[in-house]
């Protein structure tokens, strides 16, 4: 497949970064757990109307699970599909755990502040999404429920979590296809069910390509009749 | 799942609130009130939605909840807590013993994805969500977030699976969350047909409160 892909750019997102970009209809990124152990935590809008946004629920509901990897789409509160993971080398990506704020990580790293530590200050996935969304003029309603990209949160038979550590090595990726303008919204920042007590986040790459043919999205297109039917929602976009 | 049944009477609450099956209901609890959600006729799912009412833009929040429990399901015991990091309720009294907060609420679009592009037009709880705030004034679609569904059993597997289970509510079970903020109850008593959430028929549901 790497034949019909042409890389567009490629960056680094530092441990406690933040950024955000519209991912184009027909694009692919590439996002690298550089190191190992590393986590993103990621949002979804649609570019062109940012009252729809990713909606989890209705993702696992429409795909009958709680875990993320190749052959699932990440829907939108209308039905459509804002991306599709067309590869994962990591097997497990978690929708349970969410980010925390300054208050919780004040609580679990204790106080790191810019005024003693310049840019090594303990930053929070809730603040990162916050400031990136408002660059889009979005605001706190639209932060709902984010994804965890590179972590995996286990549930037994009574309900109760287990963070999975070493669930991803370093060279680990997962790969979002986008069949529609997608604005991505992602920050670097350790899973808070992370039990590491050192506040260490890890960088994550970033790699955009052009794909020639929407064939990636074959796998995830037919891996359920649900997503078929989502994928049909979001092409009467561009009729 | 804990079984926790309640000391309230309905004869001492303060108020009694038939919502129909399909509809939606905006009511509002004081801190330190008492709301009980009763199930009347068994295997209703309740979708509610929990704000502030000093400030709305505060509400209830998912995963900090689950993360905050370290625990998929909701049952007596468990806080409610809020995008802004405070318990908004807690549930203090559960006959039915567990409660689905990742399935969130039907909608026109999902039915479409999950079932047949031809279940668009059915009714569904976002419409609900939405007539009930939009006519409210407080709330719009950015509000609505990820609800909690009452009564409903969504089991997570150990390979990460989710399924969508009948019954293990009945005629008469019920929850009850004590307010630690003044909040804003935004529900739609859900009018799926299409799974057995709701057991195929949706029917009606009923609110208390106690001082
Ligand atoms: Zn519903």
């Amino acid at each position: 497949m790497n034949e019909l892909r042409t890389t567009l750019y490629e960056t680094i997102v530092p441990g406690g970064g933040h950024t955000s970009f519209v991912l184009k209809r027909g694009q692919l990124l590439r996002l690298t757990d550089l190191e190992g152990g590393g986590n993103a935590s990621v949002l979804l809008f649609n570019a062109a109307e940012k009252s729809e946004r990713l909606n989890l629920p209705d993702s696992l509901k429409c795909q009958h699970t709680v875990k993320l990897t190749a052959g699932h789409c990440l829907y939108s509160d209308m039905g459509r599909v804002l991306a599709a993971i067309t590869a994962d080398s990591c097997g497990w990506h978690d929708s349970l755990g969410g980010v925390l704020n300054a208050a919780e990580v004040q609580e679990k790293y204790g106080q790191g502040r810019y005024q003693e530590l310049r840019n090594g200050f303990f930053r929070n996935g809730a603040d990162n999404l916050l400031v990136e969304m408002g660059k889009w003029d979005m605001r706190l309603q639209d932060l709902l429920m984010c994804l965890n990209l590179f972590s995996r949160v286990d549930v037994d038979a009574d309900g109760c979590f287990r963070f999975a550590t070493g669930n991803s090595r370093a060279g680990d990726y997962v790969e979002l296809y986008a069949p529609m303008d997608t604005l991505v919204v992602l920050t670097a920042l350790q899973h808070p069910m992370d039990p590491n007590p050192q506040y260490a986040p890890k960088p994550i790459g970033l790699t955009w390509q052009q794909v020639a043919s929407d064939g990636i999205s074959v796998l995830c297109r037919t891996s359920r009749p649900e997503n078929g039917r989502g994928f049909h929602n979001t092409e009467r976009l561009f009729i | 799942m804990p079984i926790v049944p309640s000391d309230k009477h309905p004869e001492a609450c303060i108020s009694r609130t038939l919502i129909p099956a399909g509809e939606p209901s905006l009511t509002e609890l004081k801190a330190g009130q008492t709301l009980r959600i009763l199930d009347l006729e068994g295997n209703q799912a309740v979708d509610t939605l929990f704000f502030s009412a000093a400030n709305p833009r505060e509400r209830y929040d998912v995963q900090r909840t689950l993360r905050k429990q370290g625990q998929v399901y909701l049952s007596a015991g468990s806080v409610l807590w809020s995008n802004l990091g405070n318990p908004m309720l807690s549930i203090v009294a559960d006959t039915c013993g567990r409660h689905d907060t990742l399935g969130g609420a039907c909608a026109q679009e999902s039915n479409t994805v999950r079932y047949a592009l031809d279940k668009r037009y059915m009714h569904s709880c976002r419409d609900n969500f939405l007539r009930a705030s939009l006519h409210d004034g407080r709330l719009s679609k950015a509000d609505i977030g990820h609800n909690i569904n009452f009564f409903m059993n969504v089991p997570v597997t150990a390979e990460g699976g989710l399924t969508f289970e009948d019954g293990i509510s009945g005629a008469g079970k019920y929850v009850e969350l004590l307010a630690h903020m003044d909040v804003i109850v935004l529900i739609s008593n859900c009018p799926q047909l299409n799974n057995p959430c709701n057991g195929w028929n949706p029917t009606p549901a009923e609110l208390l409160v106690w001082n």
